[in-house]
């Protein structure tokens, strides 16, 4: 060993024991209760696991992997189905709402800036399960739920719609609920963005005799580039988790139709005790979702990530 | 350049549309708590007739252990969000103030970790919890809460902490202060409005939690506000009145927290270093 090598290690270890008494617990709590758990996950859905004291778990190869593309009722697939579907529709829509009422708050001449603010993002602190309670009851069958009563009034339908009961209308239940629950956290995003855009771009341009379409067009939208990145990750990744969505609005019903992949694991492992399978199941959605998020993350910030 | 007075009204018109589109269903859901004895669907002609009263929020807080589920809540909470706080500090400032071999490599990993999402753990940090023996207690609550939370928490302070200039430090230093005592007297008062901030999340986070909650709690006497919520839910489902005048008082205190708190809010994430320490 060489003098240099030894110095090295000797400044190394002396730095690793100046931040060790405050890095040590939530290193500890992170490789326990997360990178643990990722790795369970991997072993688990390779066995017909059983959650009995003392049982054997014998490992079962990719079995648990096939039975998800076997299964004769589709299960894995129409849930995987429904999470592209959700991401397809919700995305978009959430995505240009909140700037478009990001932008419009951001406007000079609007008052109250601070009210919008605090008014759009109140369903986000709202709980799941109290919103999912609201949206059941406003899209109840018959004709005195309040959204059919609605459209009765308004003469769109002649008969009221048991939403929750078909397929197409729960998932549109499911959309709804999803956007309005939490088109406010973009707006909350970009309009911190919007404010952080030097002024002195837009008194330049108003110089150079720019119109308000063209600073738009030329400063406002460029300048948000990066941030519509943060926020296309974070609402893909909210679509691909869609749980509480299902879970509290549908159960995944009508027939396990509108089941998306984290209901389904959740639903499998809990009350069918299918531990293996679901697993299984965890383990594809974990890499469905680190793929997209890994090289959106990388193709948008431009940054080295690992 | 002048934004002529249609497109004004415009602006307004559209703002203002998705202030009903948000405040409606709040306002829908309040006034259907002051009817009283809805055993079925309420017309709505019904609900919007209604005298304001607190009948059902009486009868429900002490209908079915409610009162109790809601102290189990606020400890749940408590202890989990001062965890959470400190832990996230602590590490948080391991990253921002020490220099050391694989910090980058330590800090990647974390940032891997949020990259995968976190329903798919459930199960198997429900079989880690097991294997401790602290299914049905708070404690693997607790120790799911913080130790599942504590990456989310240290990449919010550390954006804040690596802001905090370098000269504060010295007097601390000059007095020969310890890196404790830079931490407490230095990092923790100077991020005060960031911790604030995370506790806001931790406290709603953790007060609105349900499946991990579900999945280890099972004593009845034990379980929180959201698992009675549901379980009322199932039990008086078409007793709308009571099943809202329930939601409302769980929701509360978290809408009155952010109400009080949002001007102090601050986001970090993306724009470290925007802010001023």
């Amino acid at each position: 060993m060489d003098n240099g090598f030894r110095k090295r290690l000797h400044i190394g270890l002396k730095q690793w024991a100046a931040a060790f008494p405050y890095l040590f617990l939530g290193v500890a709590g992170t490789a326990v209760f997360v990178i643990y758990p990722m790795i369970k996950n991997i072993l688990v859905s390779l066995q017909d696991y059983s959650i009995m004291p003392n049982a054997e778990n014998p490992w079962v190869g990719l079995d648990n992997y096939r039975m998800a593309f076997t299964d004769p009722n589709r299960k894995f697939l129409m849930a995987l189905r429904n999470t592209f579907l959700n991401t397809l529709v919700t995305v978009p829509i959430n995505w240009f709402c909140a700037l478009v009422f990001a932008v419009l708050i951001n406007l000079s001449f609007i008052r109250f800036k601070i009210t919008f603010r605090t008014i759009y993002y109140l369903p986000i602190i709202t709980s799941w399960i109290v919103v999912a309670f609201l949206f059941r009851f406003l899209f109840a069958n018959g004709e005195h739920g309040f959204i059919n009563f609605l459209l009765l009034k308004a003469g769109l339908i002649d008969k009221p719609i048991q939403w929750l009961a078909n397929y197409w209308t729960a998932m549109i239940v499911i959309w709804l609920f999803h956007i309005w629950k939490t088109v406010g956290w973009g707006v909350v995003i970009y309009l911190a963005a919007l404010q952080g855009i030097p002024k002195d771009l837009y008194e330049a341009a108003e110089i150079d005799g720019a119109g308000q379409l063209q600073q738009f067009w030329r400063i406002t939208l460029p300048m948000l580039v990066p941030i519509s990145a943060f926020v296309l990750i974070n609402l893909v990744n909210g679509a691909f988790n869609f749980f509480p969505q299902v879970y509290f609005i549908t159960k995944g019903g009508p027939m396990d139709q509108t089941q998306v992949i984290p209901s389904l694991i959740y639903m499998q492992a809990f009350n069918n005790f299918k531990f293996g399978y679901a697993s299984a199941m965890s383990v594809m959605m974990g890499l469905i979702v680190f793929g997209i998020t890994y090289t959106q993350m990388k193709k948008l910030s431009g940054r080295r990530l690992l | 350049m002048k934004i002529g007075f249609a497109w004004k009204v415009l602006v307004y018109a559209v703002l203002l549309a998705g202030v009903v589109v948000f405040m409606f269903p709040f306002l829908y859901m309040i006034l259907t708590t002051f009817v009283k004895s809805a055993y079925s669907l309420p017309r709505p002609r019904e609900v919007f007739s209604v005298v304001p009263n607190l009948d059902n929020y009486i009868i429900v807080w002490n209908k079915n252990n409610f009162s109790l589920y809601f102290r189990n809540s606020i400890l749940v909470t408590a202890v989990a969000m001062a965890g959470s706080l400190f832990l996230g500090a602590l590490t948080a400032y391991g990253f921002a103030r020490f220099t050391f071999p694989g910090k980058e490599f330590l800090f990647r990993l974390f940032l891997l970790t949020t990259m995968i999402p976190g329903v798919i753990n459930i199960i198997p940090q429900f079989l880690v919890i097991k294997n401790m023996g602290l299914v049905n207690t708070y404690a693997g609550l607790w120790l799911l809460y913080i130790g599942g939370g504590v990456v989310g928490s240290t990449f919010f302070l550390r954006g804040f902490f690596e802001s905090i200039p370098k000269e504060l430090e010295e007097s601390v230093l000059m007095d020969g202060g310890s890196s404790w005592r830079i931490f407490v007297h230095i990092y923790l008062p100077q991020s005060l409005p960031a911790l604030g901030t995370l506790a806001i999340f931790a406290f709603q986070g953790t007060w609105e939690e349900y499946f991990l909650a579900l999945t280890i709690i099972k004593d009845e006497a034990l379980r929180t506000l959201p698992i009675a919520l549901m379980m009322f839910n199932d039990k008086y489902a078409t007793n709308y009145g009571w099943v809202f005048a329930a939601s409302v008082i769980a929701v509360l205190p978290g809408v009155l927290v952010y109400i009080l708190f949002q001007k102090k809010f601050v986001q970090s994430g993306y724009n470290e270093g925007a802010l001023k320490g």
